[in-house]
């Protein structure tokens, strides 16, 4: 059985609210706690056949986001619709989507108090492309015995198990949520790797959920940002490459190549200067730059998700 | 690996260039598919597959259907025409630009300059030092 081609999704003015609820607190007594906005309108598509980057600060919408593609939530309001290209349909409570949508959560989904063998016998049922192959030799390479209960496995180890869940649903639509966690770095770099050739051979989408931005970027196609439940950018990871450039040199070389663009950020050390700089530079500025002495950086990813999502920024743009 | 300011397909290409003008990779040699690529420096397979398309469009690489991405005949001659009349503009002009900063005057660098060709042979560090100095501007 060969998958279906990979899935899109897209999100039209999507809000999630999460109900006033009663709780309980410390003393005891009870209290209402107000409804919280999730999600404020999101509109976003996914292309099918990427690996698409989700970032966001903690709290941005993510998780919400990511569990409305596999089903897991329902939109308070908005529409949801994943699927092959022409053929989107609402995931919730439909048959088609879920059993091809792959969402491995940060907690894992495993049944704690029986054999992991149990989990993964429960998603190779679930799954039709599931590669019962590929599952034995990534647990083989991250050292998990199936014949442990995920109960007596540690944080990295169960995220491990998360990944070669994720990787053997070989799902058209793949979601890994914070799975990392608890991974040591080797085993990180181990998973990355993994994603890319079983992506190679097996195209389909991937969405990477991660606040490990400069371990990850380099993975995606796209890329989407989170902000306060909205979406502050989606586009290639290319586009946001042209997004900033920073500029190091004597000061007054610096301030001539700046003109009239807008500084990000300053940073001085006797006579010399740092800027970053919004958009990228033209053809003729790398020569003139050179000329001057001045050095020309990218942007790293990570440097321009912590201004695009500051708190004291003014505005967006 | 690929740290530089320009976008990495660029730098990636710029890699396989270098390689094909130091002979490294032959003409007709086959070249790492965009998958080996992407799994041994840890990036996207479009990335990869998106330096490759350039190089085709450049002459450097041809496709053969079916078996992957080879070495163009008369690519490195191509090539070494095309980084001949860029070296003086982009790597000799910002050298020369240095030596006028610390006030190197210009017979000492033509003494130099002599000295280290007539000394070493075209396999030897000088050449090496140009290539390194090539891949990072």
């Amino acid at each position: 059985m060969t998958p279906p081609a990979p899935f899109g999704a897209r999100l039209d003015d999507v809000v999630v609210r999460f109900g006033k609820q009663r709780r309980m607190s410390a003393d005891g007594n009870t209290f209402r706690e107000d409804a919280t906005t999730a999600l404020d309108g999101v509109g976003l598509t996914v292309r099918p056949g990427t690996i698409t980057g989700i970032l966001g600060r903690n709290g941005a919408g993510k998780s919400t986001m990511l569990s409305l593609l596999a089903a897991f939530t329902r939109p308070t309001s908005g529409t949801v619709r994943v699927g092959t290209e022409g053929a989107q349909e609402d995931p919730w409570e439909n048959a088609w989507v879920t059993s091809n949508v792959q969402l491995v959560r940060e907690s894992g989904d495993l049944q704690d108090d029986e054999k992991l063998s149990e989990t993964l016998k429960y998603y190779a049922d679930l799954r039709p492309y599931w590669d019962v192959d590929l599952a034995g030799r990534l647990l083989d390479m991250f050292e998990v015995s199936p014949r442990k209960k995920p109960a007596a496995l540690s944080r990295g180890k169960k995220s491990a198990v998360g990944a070669t869940i994720g990787l053997a649903a070989r799902a058209p639509l793949t979601i890994f949520d914070e799975v990392y966690l608890g991974m040591d770095a080797p085993t990180r770099y181990a998973f990355y790797d993994e994603i890319l050739a079983d992506y190679a051979e097996h195209p389909r989408t991937i969405l990477l959920s991660s606040h490990l931005v400069e371990e990850v970027e380099r993975l995606f196609e796209d890329v989407v940002v989170l902000d306060r439940g909205r979406v502050l950018l989606a586009e290639t990871a290319e586009e946001m490459g042209r997004r900033g450039f920073s500029l190091t040199g004597p000061a007054s070389a610096v301030e001539r190549l700046t003109g009239e663009r807008r500084i990000l950020h300053r940073q001085q050390l006797g006579a010399t200067v740092q800027v970053t700089l919004e958009g990228a530079p033209d053809d003729g500025e790398a020569a003139t730059a050179r000329d001057a002495g001045v050095e020309l950086g990218s942007l790293p990813l990570q440097d321009l998700f912590v201004r695009l999502t500051d708190p004291a920024r003014k505005g967006t743009s | 690996m690929f740290d530089g300011p320009e976008p990495i397909y660029v730098q990636i290409a710029q890699q396989i260039r270098s390689q094909v003008l130091a002979g490294e990779l032959a003409e007709e040699e086959q070249v790492m598919s965009t998958t080996q690529f992407a799994t041994t420096f840890r990036i996207n397979p479009a990335t990869a597959a998106k330096a490759f398309t350039g190089l085709v469009e450049e002459g450097v690489l041809y496709k053969r259907r079916g078996l992957g991405m080879f070495v163009a005949p008369g690519a490195r001659e191509r090539l070494l025409d095309q980084h001949r009349t860029a070296y003086f503009d982009d790597v000799l002009a910002p050298a020369l630009a240095q030596a006028d900063v610390l006030g190197i005057p210009a017979d000492e660098i033509v003494a130099y300059v002599h000295a280290r060709r007539h000394g070493t042979g075209p396999d030897g560090p000088a050449a090496t030092d140009h290539t390194t100095n090539q891949e990072q501007s």
